[in-house]
């Protein structure tokens, strides 16, 4: 029995035989060629047996994972008609009298160079893809097979890296799991695995291949990161235990994905997903998310290298809204300080960026910066159910001048016959003990509050939530905190508006109980909370029970 | 020879695949249907070459085609722009 630790990508736990992948060596050495028509016919022939295979593996992966699985082998058989890629192989050919494998070799090195140099993460995983057409030429070239090592009996699926190409060759109901010496959470193995939902882990190492041999038993633990090798009946047995309990939760809560959030009193919840990114945006949508109750919009600026422009936020918000446009969509507005630095956006170094110009401050510091994103906003709010929020709220000046400013836009973007949504919400993020202590001047400016624990616990202990010294004020809920959570909750209440919670709290099940006879409406979780979540409060009381 | 400018709509921009049916609608012409970004034209037909540009969403490209049919070329290529992307 061996161990081997890796990064743990999805699934629960598989135990099956080891079916052993090796990348079969291609030859690509460079020898001198005097007939170079020939070489120039041996390619073609080359081209056309690639372009037959790449259709037949979009045609295959279609019928079996769908058709967003398909489109990359389409792609590749797309790149395999660019001219560019195809002259630079010809002329290589050519030029140096060369065999084709080395020209072939050569181009897929040249393009694949020039995608992994782009600043654009996208864009630069594509130089996979032309090193796997590179590889595919080679083999057609060489009259290899595609990869086909399936036999009849399920198996577990042991390689240095995974392909498209060799990934997509697989009979998936053969596949119990992955494990892969190499890769990363966001390699194609790892992402064909989620789709797939079968347990994977990936990074091993180099020492994990050499220790495996084909039909061997092993245990992959996708939740862990856990292989092992050969596993004795004790492990073999505790691992089968935990299948079980994986699969009896997950069916559990499957069926709560469409279910409603109410506790076991009938009180109605709204449980939302706090996302980041479109990927986020997926996860919310599987995991049954109610609504968004935060999205952070920074992600958007802080990936850029300009300044992201009211066309491209607009796209980018008309993009969410459209992804769920019957839910509440909860966009925070730009929220950094000079601790994020952008490059097209310098901030003057601060002493202490936490209490420093962040959050509303820097947006109403930075007019232009401000307007562009709300004018974006309100012109996306046709495409779905927007609410607009604002960080670092303080007082109900600011708020008031905030909300001018928001008046003023709409009021530009109806005399330009531009149309925004009737219905749209604007709220505060509670964040400040500030904001807590005079929610109740700022409960009737606005539709709704959200509390974002994580600040409001920082800004009322004086402690730096980045200093592990001082986690344990963090971990406990402060009496001082819960305080001003119940006081913005009565504000709230006061003046009919809902109240939310969108920091770490809400997704603390020691806390929800509290959370709920608090009088707490809304609570914003990661996407994969969501489910444990609603399943814990429906097993809960809303009210307190005398 | 005819131009045309057009503002990129896709939230993805112009990724590979819209790439790839982009290069397939310009060979259909007999001009030569350039697109460029920020003053760098390549030919459409080069699906690698136009990814190269790496176009996002909000970028404006200018199209531009030379030959027999170029008023047909722009219309053709305007029209898949505004349709897909």
């Amino acid at each position: 029995m061996r161990r081997f630790y890796g990064k743990a990508v999805c699934g629960g736990v598989a135990i099956g035989k080891v079916r052993l992948l090796q990348h079969i060596k291609v030859q690509s050495e460079k020898t001198v060629v005097h007939d170079t028509d020939a070489e120039q016919n041996r390619l073609q022939q080359a081209v056309t047996t690639a372009r037959e295979q790449l259709l037949a593996l979009a045609e295959q992966t279609k019928a079996q994972l769908g058709e967003s699985q398909a489109q990359i082998f389409e792609i590749h058989a797309m790149m395999l008609e660019d001219e560019d890629f195809m002259d630079c192989i010809r002329e290589t050919i050519t030029k140096q009298c060369c065999n084709a494998e080395y020209a072939v070799h050569h181009a897929a090195t040249v393009f694949a160079e020039g995608f992994a140099t782009m600043d654009d993460a996208y864009m630069q995983a594509r130089a996979a893809d032309v090193k796997d057409i590179g590889t595919r030429l080679l083999r057609c070239l060489a009259h290899q097979q595609d990869m086909e090592v399936w036999g009849a009996s399920p198996c577990i699926v042991c390689a240095d890296d995974l392909s498209p190409s060799e990934t997509a060759g697989l009979s998936t109901d053969r596949v119990l799991g992955f494990a892969t010496a190499q890769g990363s959470t966001s390699s194609h193995t790892a992402i064909l695995a989620r789709s797939m939902n079968i347990p994977a882990v990936v990074g091993l190492g180099n020492d994990f291949l050499a220790a495996l041999q084909n039909g061997e038993t092993i245990l992959v633990d996708g939740q862990t990161g856990e292989c092992v090798i050969a596993p004795d009946g004790q492990t073999r047995q505790a691992a089968e235990e935990k299948q079980n309990r994986i699969a009896a939760h997950i069916a559990a809560l499957h069926t709560l994905r469409t279910a409603e959030t109410v506790t076991a009193d009938g009180k109605k919840i709204r449980l939302y997903a706090n996302i980041g990114s479109a990927k986020d945006m997926q996860q919310a949508l599987e995991n049954g998310a109610e609504g968004v109750g935060l999205y952070r919009s920074e992600f958007l600026y802080l990936q850029q290298v300009a300044l992201p422009d009211e066309e491209m936020q607009y796209c980018a918000y008309r993009h969410l809204l459209e992804q769920m446009p019957t839910s509440l969509m909860i966009i925070r507005t730009l929220d950094i300080g000079a601790d994020k630095q952008m490059p097209y956006l310098p901030l003057p170094h601060e002493k202490n960026p936490a209490l420093g110009v962040r959050g509303i401050r820097l947006c109403l510091a930075h007019p232009e910066l401000f307007r562009t994103q709300l004018r974006a906003l309100y012109r996306a709010s046709v495409h779905g159910k927007l609410g607009i929020m604002f960080p670092m709220i303080t007082d109900a000046e600011e708020l008031r001048q905030i909300l001018s400013i928001c008046a003023q836009i709409r009021e530009t973007l109806r005399q330009e016959g531009i149309p925004y949504g009737d219905d749209i919400q604007h709220g505060v993020m509670i964040e400040t003990p500030a904001a807590a202590i005079c929610s109740a001047q700022l409960a009737p400016l606005v539709d709704f509050f959200s509390i974002g624990t994580n600040d409001l616990t920082q800004y009322t202990l004086a402690c730096d939530r980045q200093n592990p010294q001082l986690e344990y004020l963090h971990g406990a809920p402060s009496e001082a905190v819960m305080k001003l959570m119940a006081e913005t909750v009565r504000s709230a209440h006061a003046k009919g508006i809902w109240v939310g919670v969108c920091g770490e709290m809400a997704a603390d099940p020691t806390l929800t109980e509290a959370l709920l006879h608090m009088g707490i409406d809304e609570l914003s979780v990661s996407p994969k909370d969501i489910l444990p979540l609603r399943q814990h409060i429906r097993n809960l009381y809303g009210t307190k029970k005398d | 020879m005819k131009t045309m400018r057009y503002q990129i709509k896709d939230p993805q921009g112009i990724h590979a695949r819209p790439a790839g049916l982009l290069a397939r609608e310009a060979k259909a012409f007999d001009s030569e249907i350039t697109i460029a970004k920020d003053g760098n034209a390549v030919n459409c037909t080069r699906l690698m070459a136009v990814m190269g540009l790496g176009i996002h969403c909000g970028d404006t490209v200018t199209i531009t085609a030379k030959g027999a049919d170029e008023d047909a070329a722009i219309a053709g290529i305007g029209a898949f722009l505004r349709k897909n992307l």
